[in-house]
């Protein structure tokens, strides 16, 4: 199994739904977030081109966090999934230096948090909880290694991005462009 | 043109700029290649069998060693959030985590360090004489088996001194650290700073003529190694050309420069150079710049690679 999420940049809106869903799913401490909305403008008015997308932890197949992690608290769980442990956690902020992202930070309780898919809710076979509020339909969470899977589909019939793919991360959220 | 808004995030110490490492992790940079480099000289030495014609390298230099380590260790400590699972480091080996080579080799260098300046207790306080038999006894065993002590801190001081350079090096995510000379450069540091603080101690002339002599070559070695790390830089990617503005022209490149390179280095390099060939010269002054630059280009280095980041 491999879990994956794809974002389809022509139908995200930025309405910041999805972080909020996070921040209440996850109680994601004031003033933190797992999940943000990106806005990128290119080209000169009035020949602009706008891209809104949710951006959050990539799950990254070659995560640098897990490998420098020293104690082993980030780890790699079942789908593929990134995970702290949080009383393995040190806080030595080595994974925050490492990724890429910038999609970790330091919980106010001294340990390093950032997305987990929401694992809990996959448990119990629900989606995560940003995509399964996105009022546009945008994002699309599923197993990669099902060649019939809703993401394998998409990924097979749309052109995407992942992002800064020459750190050579590996990422597994992917932008339908 | 390319302009990129980020909502909804303002995360403290991520946003806009990491702040996740502090001075803690500069100081201890700086401290544990200082260690490294006086236990490597020390070891070297008694190896070679000239312990009594280098006195200061194994005795009164080598106390600064155990004291740096510790308080390394203690600022490495402050600088966790999670301190009470601290010792989860030590449940673990990850071979593929430097700082967990880190962590390690401070189990054994920190202790053995300390056994090493033990083992020479009674020539260093001659007056304040060990009062327990056992004491003494473990004193006599630790000098007839000083030898072992200094082959294993060869190995130890050189993975120590390396590692400071490849905890930062280590990380693709931050372009100004991701170049392969940082763990050698921040070794040929160390080695100098543990030079230029046996040149600081020591009473003797040839003493200090010897480590002057070294830490010429190792400041040589060192200019080199950041000849190569910038030109390494501009034939990089975008990232390492935006990273490598910070210190060529932005906001580190005073402290880079001045401090580092002219004041940490190429005025010792020279002082160093003119009491070679005869003139008589403070040789305080050299050493005390080669620390301070020592300790100045940890700061650079860590603050500014914080500052450098990857765009997409």
């Amino acid at each position: 199994m491999r879990y994956a999420m794809l974002i389809d940049t022509l139908k995200c809106v930025g309405c910041s739904d999805c972080v909020v869903a996070c921040q209440t799913e996850n109680d994601v401490p004031m003033g933190y977030c797992r999940d943000w909305i990106t806005e990128v403008v290119n080209g000169q008015y009035p020949n602009l081109d706008l891209e809104l997308k949710s951006e959050r932890c990539n799950h990254c197949d070659n995560a640098p966090c897990v490998r420098c992690c020293p104690t082993g608290a980030s780890h790699k769980s079942t789908g593929g999934i990134i995970l702290v442990t949080a009383n393995e956690c040190i806080g030595c902020g080595a994974c925050i230096e490492s990724c890429p992202y910038d999609a970790r930070y330091q919980h106010p309780e001294g340990y390093v948090d950032k997305c987990t898919f929401c694992h809990h809710r996959l448990e119990k076979g629900q989606l995560p909880a940003c995509v399964s509020v996105c009022p546009t339909n945008c994002m699309y969470f599923g197993d990669l290694d099902n060649p019939n899977s809703e993401v394998s589909q998409l990924l097979n019939n749309r052109k995407h991005k992942t992002l800064a793919p020459e750190a050579g991360t590996k990422p597994q959220v992917y932008y339908l462009l | 043109m390319e302009e990129l808004f980020t909502s909804g995030r303002n995360i403290p110490n991520i946003d806009p700029y990491l702040q996740i490492w502090h001075w803690p992790i500069s100081v201890y940079l700086f401290l544990g290649g200082l260690a490294a480099g006086i236990l490597f000289f020390a070891a070297i030495i008694t190896i070679l069998g000239k312990d009594k014609e280098y006195p200061t390298a194994v005795k009164k230099a080598s106390i600064i060693a155990p004291i740096a380590l510790v308080i390394g260790l203690l600022a490495l400590f402050y600088d966790l959030t999670h301190k009470i699972y601290f010792w989860r480091l030590y449940t673990t080996v990850r071979i593929e985590s430097p700082m967990s080579w880190g962590a390690w080799v401070l189990m054994f260098i920190t202790p053995l360090s300390m056994l090493w300046v033990f083992s020479y207790y009674s020539e260093i306080f001659p007056k304040w004489g060990l009062k327990y038999d056992f004491l003494k006894k473990f004193e006599k065993f630790l000098i007839a088996n000083r030898k072992y002590m200094a082959y294993a801190l060869i190995p130890l001081t050189l993975i120590l001194g390396v590692y400071t350079g490849i905890l930062l090096s280590a990380f693709n995510a931050r372009p100004l650290w991701n170049n392969a000379i940082l763990g050698p450069l921040f070794l040929v540091s160390g080695l100098s700073t543990g030079a230029a603080s046996i040149i600081l101690l020591s009473k003797t002339k040839k003493e200090k003529h010897l480590f002057g002599k070294i830490d010429l070559g190792l400041i040589i070695i060192e200019l080199a190694l950041i000849v190569h790390m910038i030109m390494g830089f501009y034939a990089g990617s975008e990232v390492q050309l935006e990273a490598i503005q910070l210190l060529i022209g932005g906001d580190f490149t005073v402290l880079f420069f001045g401090f580092v390179v002219i004041l940490g280095l190429l005025i010792p390099a020279i002082m160093e150079l003119i009491e070679l060939i005869g003139y008589k010269l403070p040789a305080m002054i050299p050493a005390i710049l080669v620390i301070i630059g020592g300790l100045i280009f940890r700061f650079v280095m860590v603050e500014a690679g914080q500052l450098t980041r990857y765009l997409y």
